[in-house]
């Protein structure tokens, strides 16, 4: 079945069209890349997707469900979670905090209850505790649920996103450059992490990422973007051997 | 005739708004900090007139000479002490509440020396000023030469930003510190010149503001200070042109209102016009709409 | 039960009020407590929960207020006109209640009010536009007049005359006259606890870590689908509404009140934000130590005259270098470490 569907996506900043007649479809459980050299309009694809732009055409359809146009906080609740290119993590808080407020509307009490410490509020921070330090858990995380999100190393600070971000129990889970500023051995670590995700949760995740091993080693299918257009898409083994791709890439970089 | 005599007070207190404003915002523009003690660099200004002239016995010009120079330096010297250390802290709190010290700072340095009574301010103005339309209409020479000074001021601080190396240097560096840096552009020195031409308006503002309404007082300047603020964020803070319009409204609305409307609400209504402002333009009436990166 | 970290953080503040409280006590009952001293302990104790309101807004939700003068405004006006209207009907206990509670429902109420247009703004501009918020509250209080006789209630911006039998509840720039003085210090301390209590709570439950979760990063506090809207409105009323109930304590403090500068005005607005900042932003239990102590201060020092404020300015302007100013920050790290390393030798 189809989770994703976008179809025909645009969007112009004063005069630039940063995006422009983008589609992509993606079938439940899929692991799927969005690559492309700098610039190409990844990162604003991402940000038509989760509403922080307001695309000027084409439709995104999440299941049956049409959320063109959607603020960012109802396409989350639709379905969609994301990670950001430059880490944004609630720097103050605890990591289990972070956490607890990506699963802020999966659990609820009242602001009556928030301010009194009713018996519900107890009941329900216990319930919240154990589903984040399951979450922490899958990402190794469980032993620095009360540091500082800011004082994590840069490699755990990613994996919380993702941990925050699947608190949110999405649909759909978008990866924004996860690898990004991580050594080899860092990213063989990730890759297994995202696997894990997938499989774990039976997550569907679209990623942008730059290193050619990990796109290669883990999508199954892939879409190339450039100049905000798609070049290209397929099975990734087909989409990396195509001349187009290699020179839009070395041509570029 | 009685609207034209009140549209031209206006016009005045606005203009002393806007040479007050003018400072604000070049200020703001480059430091990003709310100077708290801005207005009280135009009260030291006032007093420093007072003294030349009233103890001292220099005529007008010389006293206004003097009070520049002192406020010009009290202006570097604040930011170098109070101001400087903390251009990176984690908090740009801490730089707003300093600022709040250094105003407190010089209001009781004022009260220490001058003592809370007020002080009656001679006009640094001689002129008696133009008496139209059969003495029908008659406009104070302080009110004239108010209103020429603020436009004389726009338009050497235009030149000064767009035709000088300093001036392009400012813009550079209130548009983005760092490329600034690697441009080889001088961040200390650039902004210490901001505040030299900010405190030194500020000055000119204490004399024309003290001319106006002659009393002084060790807090004189702190209401004018928060007003011009308020016109320098109506019009847009950071923009030149736009503190200049944002105080020339301030002043009109103020000096209308306090005769047709109420006294007592003036202030109120001054207020309400920058939060109807706001809410139509977020960033006041010339100001950037920044958007942030995601 | 096991206490956690936190809430063992929470009792300590409670018992830091508390133990204050009784050693106030004890002075006072063996004669120690001078009366010019007994005066400042209600308002020390109403400024006291107007710097945790105002750390809710700042270092909480993360926004500065420059305008919580204005709804201690709303709050005094607003109970004291309900004071003196009920002055011979109610009995004093009750009235006093009702007082509290109207005082802190209006500043709620103009706290939504206020919120709807402030809260789009961002930084700087909402901080002045509180500002003017609070100023014209301040002076539209000054400004009316509100009276009742046997035509009925009138209101007017104009002095007016009444026919007949008939009160004038608030008499222009001379304020309300006659609020029934209720505060005393005991009412004034239960309420800077429940105010403790309902922030620190806040602070850590679902409803708090959404409102910090904006204050960190709007934009991924989003992203998880956190309605921030809502929670800045959450916190800005809590706020409002606390800062409003410290007004009621301050206006059946004094028979007359007026909506002047030195009790409304944005630098009292000002004077608060300096309480939060150097107790600690996001600290609420330093925002309480540092407004008791700030405000006590000068006062003690009442003997050095005229230079006590210019003593106070210089503390502040030297407090907030050595505590902010990176370079001083290095150094004192770099010491510290020295310390620690010779005494684990």
């Amino acid at each position: 079945m189809t989770l994703l569907d976008v179809k025909n996506l645009s969007i112009s900043f004063g005069g630039l069209r940063a995006v422009d007649d983008f589609n992509i479809s993606i079938e439940e459980g899929q692991l799927y890349g969005l690559i492309g050299p700098n610039g190409a309009g990844k990162t604003t694809a991402f940000n038509l997707l989760t509403g922080v732009y307001k695309p000027n055409e084409g439709i995104i359809k999440l299941g049956d469900k049409d959320i063109t146009g959607l603020s960012t906080i109802e396409i989350n609740k639709a379905g969609i979670a994301r990670t950001f290119q430059n880490i944004r993590l609630f720097k103050d808080l605890s990591v289990i905090d972070n956490v607890k407020v990506g699963l802020h509307n999966q659990f609820s009490y009242s602001t009556l209850s928030s301010v009194l410490h009713l018996p519900s509020y107890h009941k329900v921070e216990k319930e919240m505790d154990e589903k984040a330090m399951e979450l922490l858990k899958v990402f190794g995380l469980e032993e620095h649920r009360d540091y500082l999100a800011s004082n994590l190393p840069y490699g755990q600070q990613r994996k919380l996103e993702i941990a925050r971000a699947l608190a949110t129990n999405p649909k759909l889970l978008l990866l924004d450059e996860p690898a990004a500023g991580m050594n080899p051995n860092e990213t063989g670590e990730l890759m297994e992490t995202i696997q894990f995700v997938r499989e774990h949760f039976g997550m569907t995740i679209l990623l942008i990422e730059h290193d050619m091993k990990l796109v290669a080693g883990i999508c199954e299918e892939l879409t190339v973007l450039n100049f905000g257009r798609v070049l290209t898409q397929g099975p990734t083994k087909e989409v990396l051997s195509n001349p187009e791709v290699i020179k839009a890439y070395i041509g570029d970089e | 005739m009685n609207f034209l005599t009140y549209l031209i007070n206006g016009i005045s207190l606005g203009s002393i708004y806007a040479i007050i404003a003018l400072g604000y915002t070049m200020v703001y523009g480059i430091a990003k900090m709310l100077n708290f003690a801005h207005g009280d660099v135009i009260m030291i200004g006032g007093y420093l007139i007072y003294t030349a002239s009233s103890t001292y016995g220099f005529n007008p010009l010389v006293s206004i000479l003097i009070s520049v120079v002192g406020c010009t330096i009290l202006g570097m010297l604040t930011e170098k002490v109070a101001y400087k250390p903390l251009r990176n802290a984690a908090s740009n709190l801490a730089v707003l509440i300093t600022a709040i010290g250094v105003s407190y700072f010089l209001q009781n340095i004022a009260l220490l020396i001058f003592g809370a009574n007020p002080k009656s301010f001679s006009s640094v103005v001689t002129w008696e000023g133009l008496s139209l339309a059969g003495g029908e209409l008659k406009i104070q020479g302080v009110t004239i030469v108010t209103i020429l000074t603020s436009v004389v001021i726009l338009i050497a601080l235009q030149l000064f930003i767009n035709k000088t190396k300093s001036g392009q240097a400012m813009l550079a560096v209130s548009e983005d510190k760092g490329a600034a840096t690697l441009m080889g552009i001088n961040v200390n020195k650039t902004i210490s010149l901001t505040f030299a031409i900010g405190s030194g308006l500020a000055a000119i503002a204490g004399a024309l503001l003290c001319s106006a309404y002659p009393t002084l007082t060790p807090y004189t300047g702190a209401m004018p200070g928060i007003k011009a603020f308020v016109a320098a964020v109506l019009g847009g803070i950071g923009s030149i042109p736009g503190a200049m319009i944002g105080g020339l409204l301030l002043g009109v609305v103020e000096i209308l209102s306090k005769r047709y409307i109420s006294t007592q609400l003036a202030d109120a209504i001054v207020f309400a016009i920058l939060i109807i402002i706001l809410l139509v333009k977020p960033t006041g009436l010339l100001g950037k709409n920044i958007q942030e990166k995601v | 039960m096991k206490l956690t970290k936190v809430s063992k953080r929470n009792l300590i503040t409670y018992g830091i009020v508390i133990a204050f409280y009784i050693i106030i006590q004890i002075l006072n009952l063996t004669g120690n407590l001078s009366s010019h001293m007994e005066g400042l302990l209600v308002p020390m104790t109403y400024y006291s929960i107007v710097a945790v309101a105002l750390n809710l807004t700042v270092g909480i939700l993360g926004e500065l207020s420059l305008g919580h003068a204005g709804f201690m405004c709303i709050g005094a006006f607003s109970a004291s006109l309900f004071s003196v209207a009920t002055k011979e009907t109610m009995n004093g206990g009750l009235r006093f209640f009702l007082a509290l509670v109207i005082g802190t429902v209006m500043a709620a109420i103009f706290g939504f009010l206020i919120g709807i247009p402030v809260l789009r703004l961002k930084g700087d501009y909402l901080a002045i536009v509180t500002l003017a918020f609070g100023e014209i509250i301040k002076n539209i209080l000054a400004a009316v007049y509100l009276g009742y006789d046997e035509a009925g209630l009138h209101i007017s911006f104009k002095s007016f005359v009444l026919q007949g039998e008939g009160k004038m509840l608030i008499n222009g720039a001379m304020g309300i006259q006659g609020t029934p003085s209720d505060s005393s210090f005991t009412i004034a301390i239960v309420i800077l606890l429940i105010s403790l209590f309902i922030v620190q709570n806040l602070v850590n439950s679902r409803d708090g870590r959404a409102i910090m979760s904006i204050r960190d990063n709007r934009i991924a506090s989003e992203s998880v689908g956190i309605n921030v809207v809502k929670y800045k409105m959450l916190a800005f009323v809590i706020s409002a509404a606390i800062a409003g109930t410290a007004g009621v304590l301050f206006s059946h403090n004094t028979s007359t009140l007026t909506a002047t500068s030195t009790y409304f005005g944005y630098n009292v607005s000002i004077m608060i934000l300096v309480y939060v900042v150097l107790g600690g932003i996001g600290n609420i239990r330093g925002s309480v130590i540092a407004a008791s102590i700030l405000y006590i201060l000068p006062e003690m020092l009442r003997g050095l005259s005229n230079y006590r404020m210019l003593i106070y300015s210089i503390v502040l302007i030297v407090i907030m270098l050595i505590n902010w100013a990176p370079k001083a920050i290095e150094v004192r790290e770099k010491y510290v470490t020295l310390l620690k390393r010779r005494f684990a030798k």
